[in-house]
This record gives C-alpha cells, sequence and structure tokens, in this order.
C-alpha cells in the first residue's frame, strides 16, 4: 500500500470502530472492547509506518477535489511532514493506551460503550485534524473534537458539576471558533485556497494582505482549543470528566491541536511581528498564572490541568518565539508524560477514594498500596518540572534556548521583545512547576495518618499502560533531540548550557522550597482532620472518580481548594492562595462580564415574551372572543326582536335607494 | 277621488300591523296584526285596481282578483296559525312569543326552560285542559 | 326606480289632474277620509290594547271599515267578501284561539313584549318612509269613480271565471291542504297519547338536564312538540318525524 493510502487508513479505522461501536454498542456489548482497542491499535501501526515511510523528508501530499464548490476549493487533502507523522504517532499512541487504560478503568460503567466510541471518534477527529492539507476539512476535525469533549466531558452527567463543565467547555471553545473560523475565510481568501500548501506559498511571496487581523483572528481559536489566557477556563472545570478523557484529551492531544495548528502556520502568524507579541503576552501570563494556581489547587486533577495549562503555555512562547521545532518537541515529551501523570492520577483516585489532595496527605501508606502508579508518577513529575535526564527536560530546555535565542540575537521576524517575554516567564513559570510537582508529589505519596481503605488490586491494565507510557517520559528527550531536528525544521533542539543550568537550577530551587514549606506545614496535618472518600470502594474507578467529585465540594466547601493549614502551598503563596485557587478569579469577572448580562438579556427576552408579545397574543384573542359574546348578546331567541332588526334593516335600505333614485 | 287617500290609508294601517307584529306578545295578537298588514295590502290592490281599470282601461282586474286570493290564503292563513299556536300551547303551557326561545345561543342554560319555575309548574293543569278542549 | 316608474305612468292622467282641485274635495273622498279615520284609530286599538277580546273586537271594527272603504271604491263584491270572510270567521276563528289557549279577560298588563319601542320606532319609520313615497309618487293622480263600478259583482265574476279559472281552482287545493293541515296540528295523536314519556324523550332532547319534578310535564308536552314541526306533512310522515 503506497503511503497515502495508509495516511487514510490512520483516520478512518477509529472512525470506523467509532460507528461501529455506536451501531453494536447495546446489541453485541461483546465486541465493545475490541472495536474500541483494536482500531486505534492499527491506527498507531500504520501511523508509525507512515512516520517511518515520510522519514522526515519531503512532505506527503495529496489532495481530492470531490466537487467544485465555488470561488475557493474544498479539497481532501493530506499534508504530512515530520511534525504530523510525529504528532499522529502520538495521538495513537496515546489514544490506544487510553483506550486499553479505559477497559478497566470503566469497566462496570453502564455507558461504556458510547464513552468507547466517542474516544475513538475523537481519536479519529485528531487525526483528521493532524493530516488534513485542506483548512476547511482541519475544521471539520476541529470542531468534532469539540463536540466528543463536550459528550466525554459530561459524561458524569448525574453531577451537576459534569454537566456545568461540559457546557462551559462547549461555549468557551465555541467563543474561539467564532473568530477562528472568520480567520479561516479571510485567510482563504487572501490565499485563494484552503491548501495548507498554498496558504505557506502566498505567504512565503508575501500575498497576505491582512497578517496581522488574520493571524489574531486564528489566535483566539488557537486560545480557546489549547486553554491559553484568556480562554483557559474551561479546562480545569472538564476535570469532570473521566480520568482517561482528561489524559487523551483535555492533556495529550486535543488542547495540543492549537499549538500544532500555529506550528502548521507559522509563516502565517510570523507574517504579523504584532501577532508574535500577542502570542509572547498570551504564553507568559498563561504560563506563569497558571503556575501560581497550581500550586493553590487540592484537586488532583486541576493540578494537573493547571500544569497542562502551563506546559501549552510553553508551547505557544516556542512559537511565539518563532521556533516549531521546540514547540512540537515538547507536545511530544509533554503528551507521553501529562497522560502518564494523569492515567497514574486516575489510579491514586481509585486507591484513596478521594480526588482531594488534603484529604491524600492524611492518608498513610498510600505509596505501598500503589507503587506502580508511585513509580510512574515520580518519573512523570520529574520530567514535567524538567529535571534532567527526563524527557521534559529536553523539550523545555529547547524552548528555553530558542527564547533565549531570539531574545538576545536578532532576528528578522522574531522581535526581541517576545523573546525575552518568554525567556523570563518560562524560568519564572520552571520554577513553579517544579513546586507544585514537589508538592503533588509530596502530599500524595508522603501522606501521614490511618491508612487508606482498601481498594482491592488495581487492574493489571492500567498499571501495564503507566508502565507503558512511562518510557517515553522517561526517554524520549534523550533520545529524540538530536534525531528530531532531522523530521523537523532542522533548527538545533540541543540544550543550551546557559538555560539549562538556569531552568534546572530554579527548579530545584524550587522543589527543595517546597519541601522546605512541606515539612514546616505536615506537622498541622495532624491537628486539622479533613477528608472524605468514596462510598463505594468496591466500585470501578470511575465510579470512585465520579463520586469524589461529587463529593468534592460539600465536603471542602469548594470544588477547588480546600481549607488545609498543612497545605506547603498555603504557606508558599501567602496572600496569593486565595486567588490563586480561584483561578484568579477570571470565572468571576466573566460571569460580571458576560454570564450576568446575557442572563439579564434573557430574562428581559422572557419578559418581552411573557408581557409585551403575549399580551397582543392574548389579545388579539381577547378582541375576537369579546366580540362574540357581544354578538352572542344578540342571539335572544325572541323572534320578535329578529324581525325587527330585520325590518329596521329593511327600513334603512329602502330609504337609501330612495333618497339615491331621486338623486338627493 | 285622490288616490293618495287609500295608498296613504294603506301605508299606515301596515305600518300600524307591523307594529303589532312586532310589539305583540301574545301569538294569538301577533295573528291579528297580521290580518291587518293583509288587509292593508288587500286595500291596496283594490284602489290601483280601480284606478287602472279606470285610466288603463284594464278589463283583466287582476288587482281585484288578487284581493280575493289574498283573502283566501290569509283564511287559510290563518286556520294553520291557530292551529300551531294551539299545539305551542299544548306542548309549553303559553302562547307568548318572547317564550318560544329554543334558537336563543346558550338556550340549554337561560332557554324557556328555565325561566321561572312557577309559571310552569301552574301549567300543568292548564295544559291538560287545552288538550281536552281541543 | 319606483318613483320613477309611477312617476312616469302617472304623466298620464296629468293633465286630466288638473281639473281637479287639489283641496277641493269631493264627497267620496270625505267619507272616505272619516271611514278610513275610523278604520286606523280601531286599527291603532288592536294593537294597542290591554285587553285581548278587545283587540279582537276592535278588529272587527277595522276589518269592517276596510269593507266600507272597499265599497267607495267601488269594489262591492270584494267588500262583501272582507265581511263574510274576515269579520265572520276570521275574527271568530281568533277569538276561538283566545279562548283555547286560556286568554285573561279583562286588562293583561303584559300584552305587549320588551321590544315595543324598537317595534314603535320600526313601524313609525316605516310609517314615514311609506308615506314620504306615496305621497310624493301619487300626489298628482286621480281615479275616476263615476260610472260603471269596476268591481260589481258581475264584473268580478266575469273576470274571475274568464281570465283567473286555473288560479282560482288552484287557490281550492290550497285551501284543502290548510284545512287537513288545521286538524292536523290541533288533533291529539292517540299514539302520541298512549306511548310512555320515556320514549319520547328525545324529542325533548335539546334539554337534556332538567330537574325530575319537570321531567313527567315536559315529556308530555313534548310528545305533542315533536308533533308540532312534523305536522305540516300528512300523519303518515308523523311517525317517521319523531
Amino acid at each position: 500500500m503506497t503511503t497515502t493510502t495508509l495516511a487514510v487508513l490512520v483516520p478512518l479505522l477509529p472512525f470506523l470502530g467509532a460507528a461501529a461501536g455506536l451501531l453494536l454498542g447495546r446489541t453485541a456489548p461483546g465486541f465493545v472492547r475490541p472495536l474500541a482497542v483494536l482500531p486505534t491499535l492499527a491506527a498507531l501501526a500504520l501511523a508509525a509506518i507512515v512516520a517511518v515511510r515520510q522519514g522526515g523528508h519531503a512532505s506527503i501530499d495529496s489532495a481530492a477535489e470531490l466537487t467544485p464548490t465555488g470561488s475557493v476549493p474544498i479539497e481532501l487533502a493530506l499534508h504530512i511532514d515530520g511534525f504530523a507523522a510525529l504528532v499522529a504517532v502520538l495521538v495513537c499512541f496515546v489514544a490506544t493506551c487510553v483506550q486499553i487504560y479505559s477497559t478497566g478503568y470503566l469497566r462496570d460503567d453502564p455507558r461504556y460503550p458510547s464513552y468507547a466510541a466517542l474516544v475513538s471518534l475523537f481519536t479519529s477527529a485528531m487525526l483528521l485534524v493532524v493530516y488534513s492539507g485542506d483548512l476547511i476539512v482541519l475544521l471539520v476535525g476541529w470542531e468534532v473534537m469539540g463536540i466528543c469533549s463536550y459528550f466525554l466531558v459530561g459524561h458524569y452527567w448525574e453531577t451537576p458539576e459534569a454537566r456545568a463543565a461540559s457546557m462551559k467547555a462547549f461555549l468557551v471553545t465555541k467563543l474561539g471558533d467564532v473568530p477562528f473560523l472568520i480567520g479561516l475565510f479571510a485567510l482563504a481568501t487572501d490565499a485563494g485556497s484552503f491548501r495548507i500548501t498554498k496558504v505557506l506559498d502566498t505567504v512565503a511571496s508575501g500575498g497576505l494582505h491582512h497578517p496581522t487581523l488574520i493571524a489574531l483572528l486564528l489566535l483566539a481559536g488557537v486560545a480557546g482549543k489549547s486553554a491559553q489566557f484568556p480562554l483557559h477556563t474551561w479546562l480545569p472545570d472538564a476535570m469532570a470528566g473521566p480520568t482517561p478523557v482528561s489524559a487523551l484529551i483535555h492533556a495529550a492531544t486535543m488542547v495540543a491541536a492549537g499549538v500544532y495548528f500555529v506550528a502548521r502556520l507559522l509563516p502565517v502568524f510570523e507574517a504579523s511581528s504584532a501577532a508574535m507579541v500577542v502570542l509572547a503576552v498570551m504564553a507568559a501570563v498563561t504560563m506563569a498564572g497558571s503556575g501560581l494556581a497550581a500550586l493553590a489547587q487540592d484537586d488532583i486533577k486541576r493540578v494537573l490541568a493547571y500544569s497542562t495549562i502551563g506546559q501549552l503555555g510553553y508551547m505557544t512562547g516556542a512559537l511565539a518565539v518563532g521556533d516549531r521545532g521546540a514547540a512540537v518537541f515538547h507536545l511530544l515529551s509533554h503528551g507521553a508524560f501529562k497522560a502518564l501523570l494523569f492515567l497514574a492520577a486516575g489510579v491514586i483516585i481509585h486507591a484513596s477514594g478521594t480526588n482531594s489532595l488534603a484529604a491524600m496527605s492524611r492518608m498513610g501508606n498510600l505509596r505501598a498500596r500503589v507503587p506502580d502508579a508511585f513509580w510512574t508518577m515520580t518519573v512523570a513529575l520529574l520530567a514535567l518540572a524538567a529535571i534532567p535526564p527526563f524527557s521534559g527536560f529536553f523539550s523545555k530546555e529547547s524552548v528555553l534556548g530558542a527564547a533565549e535565542h531570539a531574545a538576545t540575537e536578532h532576528t528578522s521576524h522574531i522581535p526581541g521583545a517576545a523573546g525575552w517575554i518568554v525567556l523570563v516567564a518560562g524560568v519564572l513559570t520552571a520554577l513553579l512547576t517544579a513546586a507544585y510537582a514537589t508538592r503533588l508529589w509530596l502530599l500524595a505519596f508522603h501522606g501521614k495518618g490511618v491508612e487508606a481503605p482498601d481498594h482491592g488490586r488495581q487492574p493489571v491494565v492500567m498499571n501495564a499502560v503507566l508502565w507503558v507510557l512511562a518510557v517515553p517520559s522517561l526517554a524520549l528527550g534523550g533520545l529524540a533531540y538530536r534525531v528530531l531536528p532531522d523530521w523537523f525544521d532542522g533548527r538545533d533542539l540541543t540544550p543550551t548550557l546557559t538555560t539549562s543550568v538556569l531552568g534546572t537550577g530554579v527548579a530545584l530551587v524550587g522543589g527543595i522550597v517546597t519541601y522546605g514549606a512541606w515539612r514546616h506545614t505536615t506537622a498541622l496535618a495532624a491537628r486539622a482532620p479533613m477528608g472524605a472518600v468514596a462510598a463505594h470502594p468496591e466500585g470501578d474507578a470511575g465510579l470512585v472518580e465520579a463520586e469524589a467529585i461529587a463529593s468534592h465540594t460539600p465536603a471542602y466547601g469548594d470544588v477547588a481548594s480546600a481549607a488545609d493549614p498543612a497545605d506547603p502551598g498555603r504557606l508558599l503563596l501567602g496572600p496569593l492562595h486565595r486567588h490563586a485557587a480561584t483561578g484568579f478569579h477570571l470565572d468571576a469577572v466573566y460571569g460580571a462580564l458576560f454570564v450576568r448580562p446575557v442572563l439579564a438579556a434573557a430574562s428581559l427576552v422572557r419578559f418581552l415574551d411573557r408581557e409585551v408579545v403575549d399580551t397582543y397574543v392574548q389579545g388579539a384573542g381577547t378582541l375576537p372572543r369579546l366580540l362574540g359574546a357581544a354578538v352572542r348578546r344578540a342571539q335572544t331567541g325572541n323572534l320578535q326582536t329578529y324581525v325587527s332588526a330585520l325590518l329596521a334593516g329593511t327600513v334603512v335600505l329602502t330609504v337609501a335607494v330612495l333618497l339615491v333614485a331621486t338623486g338627493a | 277621488m285622490h288616490l293618495v287617500y287609500p295608498a296613504v290609508l294603506a301605508a299606515l294601517l301596515f305600518c300600524t300591523g307591523l307594529y303589532g307584529v312586532l310589539a305583540r306578545r301574545n301569538a294569538i295578537l301577533v295573528l291579528m296584526s297580521v290580518e291587518l298588514m293583509l288587509n292593508a295590502v288587500n286595500l291596496n290592490l283594490v284602489a290601483f285596481d280601480v284606478w287602472l281599470s279606470r285610466t288603463a282601461e284594464d278589463k283583466l282586474h287582476s288587482g281585484q282578483a288578487l284581493t280575493l286570493f289574498t283573502i283566501a290564503i290569509a283564511a287559510a292563513e290563518i286556520g294553520i296559525g291557530l292551529a300551531i299556536v294551539l299545539a305551542v300551547y299544548r306542548a309549553r303551557g303559553t302562547s307568548d312569543i318572547d317564550k318560544l326561545r329554543d334558537t336563543a345561543e346558550g338556550h340549554e342554560t337561560d332557554g324557556p326552560d328555565s325561566d321561572p319555575a312557577g309559571s310552569d309548574g301552574n301549567e300543568p293543569p292548564a295544559a291538560e285542559k287545552a288538550e281536552a278542549t281541543a | 326606480m319606483t318613483l320613477a316608474a309611477t312617476a312616469a305612468t302617472a304623466t298620464a292622467p296629468l293633465a286630466a289632474a288638473h281639473t281637479h282641485g287639489f283641496l277641493s274635495p269631493t264627497g267620496v273622498e270625505i267619507s272616505f277620509l272619516l271611514v278610513g279615520l275610523v278604520t286606523f284609530g280601531a286599527a291603532l286599538v288592536t294593537v294597542a290594547t290591554k285587553q285581548l277580546v278587545h283587540a279582537a273586537l276592535w278588529l272587527v271594527v277595522a276589518l269592517g271599515g276596510i269593507a266600507v272603504e272597499y265599497l267607495l271604491l267601488t269594489a262591492e263584491f270584494i267588500a262583501w267578501v272582507q265581511v263574510l270572510i274576515y269579520v265572520g270567521s276570521v275574527v271568530v276563528l281568533l277569538l276561538f284561539g283566545l279562548m283555547l289557549t286560556k286568554a285573561p279577560i279583562g286588562r293583561s298588563p303584559d300584552a305587549d313584549s320588551g321590544n315595543r319601542w324598537a317595534a314603535l320606532t320600526v313601524a313609525v319609520a316605516a310609517a314615514a318612509a311609506l308615506v314620504w313615497v306615496v305621497v310624493d309618487a301619487f300626489r298628482a293622480t286621480w281615479t275616476d269613480l263615476d260610472g260603471p263600478a269596476a268591481g260589481s259583482t258581475a264584473v268580478t265574476g266575469a273576470s274571475l271565471f274568464q281570465n283567473w279559472v286555473l288560479p282560482f281552482e288552484a287557490l281550492s287545493v290550497l285551501l284543502l291542504a290548510a284545512l287537513v293541515g288545521a286538524i292536523v296540528l290541533s288533533r291529539k295523536s292517540k299514539a302520541e297519547s298512549s306511548s310512555p314519556p320515556v320514549n319520547s324523550r328525545p324529542a325533548t332532547g335539546s334539554s337534556p338536564s332538567v330537574p325530575d319534578s319537570r321531567n313527567h310535564t315536559i315529556g308530555r308536552k313534548g310528545a305533542v312538540e315533536g308533533n308540532g314541526p312534523a305536522a305540516p306533512n300528512n300523519p303518515t310522515e308523523q311517525e317517521g318525524a319523531r
């Protein structure tokens, strides 16, 4: 089979799996698990073959126009370069891991068939986005991902948190998608085509007329999808979905789609230095803010969600300094270790029966209960904190190196300011990342107190997946940083000494400071007992997680934070903790700016409809009824009255005729 | 003779009958008023027949012939009318026209049947007597 | 239109009209006027009196007055027919009707219905319109009553049996039908009086929920009522109508 055929099969297989899963889910439950895992696994194999055949050489382009559509043609096009090939491998890899993990995680879930089918559909859409060479086809995948995310976040729709979170995720990402769509149209109008290759050719020849406008419009969609400031608020709430979904969609792949999209069309953004500065500021604010917020979260998954936002900030930062190789490199390594973090967190939540770090810090011996999760999570947290030689170190240093390069050396199309912004924010975020990673590790695994209730052995598939994911988290960076430039733009990804020392240094400082703070506060834990665990320890992990999410607000007063004096983050952040815990009140600001006006407008419309429009409608009904009542009164049944009226009319008519006839 | 005299008299008689038809409560009085109206028409017919037979040399005497027919028909009408009134009286115990309101809107609620019960309560013996005399 | 037509017919005798003085009434006219006043007055009393039997008697006066007017118009045959049929039979029939329906003797305060003011308005308006039209149309038209009588028995008989035989015979059929109809309407059917009230309930279906106290009478009345509308047909159809 040609590479093109294989590449077409890659998104097609999970799609067929999803369709079959949705059709057969009820009638043939035995087929659901194979239908969920096997197509994704096959897609992984095919994506690997495609990647090998592409091999970082010239991009594979293939297009077929289905039907003429008017002025700007829409084509089913493939555009597979090194980025696409490797990202597709990552997507298939994580998707396969998540599907396998889910068979254990949602073992007894009655909605598992639809869940698995939606994950497959999501995988297919993501692969479509990755491989597509046409912006409209890319948009199709983009929106299908959005709707899958909506359904999967709302998987536990019995809980109000999940319902609200899915609605919020959908609305916020759509808020970004509207300008995104307009930007795509503007771009295609300028370029005369939706084909990525033609767009890039147009940009190279300077044919883009409104680069800043287009770039900013597209950035809105990217910010929505990749959870960048100011449209990031949906991502922490999306943690109300099942953990495997968080791992796949809200950590490894979908949120990376925005970054990937910018990487694909980076020349378009580079055509406008204003857009690059905006991108840099966006990345810097996102990075630093999410680091602070992550330090204050109590829900283990929300910590990871803010961490995801921050790492996506690194990627956009790399893009802002024009190095898409570094961005995609970090995307790949982050995809691996963040998926691992989430899946391990799922195991921990199952084992401890809670998602609250405060409760975990009061449980003894959790580490021994889930040794696989402990070791793999340690690896992943080290990768997250960018400690050499874990993969996160190499990818993050490549980002910082690119930022330093842009800041110190004058380049033609990258503003030096963008470089400085990204560099400073990146180093600051490295400190914060190490701090919250350490906090998470210490609170989750080094709690003291009564032993956690026994929830039985974790399913083998879950633990196996953790170890499979631990391999790239551990080794991907070190092995790949020399090879990857061949696949990417050829820019060197080797860590530079300055940024390596700087980044690792601040990371160590962050970790040590957090450790010190933890030592200081951990004594308080015994004095302030708190915690609540799920009521059904025998249930599968999905049930435990749903109960943990549902009970967090009643148990701790807030979905995000807990009033835990033993939290080192509280000591480190000081007065900032209160604001960081709520994501710096951005939700409240949005509530005041958008939600309340919309609700007020809705009630106004309701008032207008009920009181004003309905009045006319009812008036239209009442008037004939009154007329009818008046006419009814004439129907007395008295013949004499009738005849009187008849004769009176006759007299009047006769007189009228007479007057007309005599000309009076 | 001036033709206006019989014409005006006929008109006035007609309108008097009209008033009686519209204003009288008893059905037999209404029938009397109808007779007045018919007679007014007859008077008109005769007067114009006489006028035409003199001025237009009309030998057909259609006016007088029609008058005779009208009188005959009126006699028939009064017979049938009285029979109907009697039948109604036997059925309803009254010959008052404004109590015969079966065609009224919402007849079930405020029709003649729900009129003051006293009149109805007194009727049955009267009705039976009416039947007996009939 | 009517005015124009009548005015056109009135143009021919207009020349002759000049020989008559407008306000120089002849003896016939004076008699006509006086009798007409009496007739009109009697008619007014007929429709206005509170005593029902008096109304019938005043009707006799009015009808008799009209008969005199016929005589004055030289239609003597019709005048006698009027006296025979109206005064002689119709009024008697009406008096019978009054008696059969238990009409109160003496003053009955509710002789007029609540419709009387509307009736008065309509009647006065109609009278005004008619009188205006008639006077306007015929103010210059005279009838010459001299010469042979226009409505003597001989003349009328000749006319009737020369030109109007067929309608005359058809009229006899009509009278027969009226005779039969009147008998059918007034007679008490054996089948109805013997049928139980329950069977005749459907005839009074228009008032389904009446209290028990009246059910019986309504049922019996209903039997006759059901007879009423169907009665003009022949007695065999009567059963079908129920």
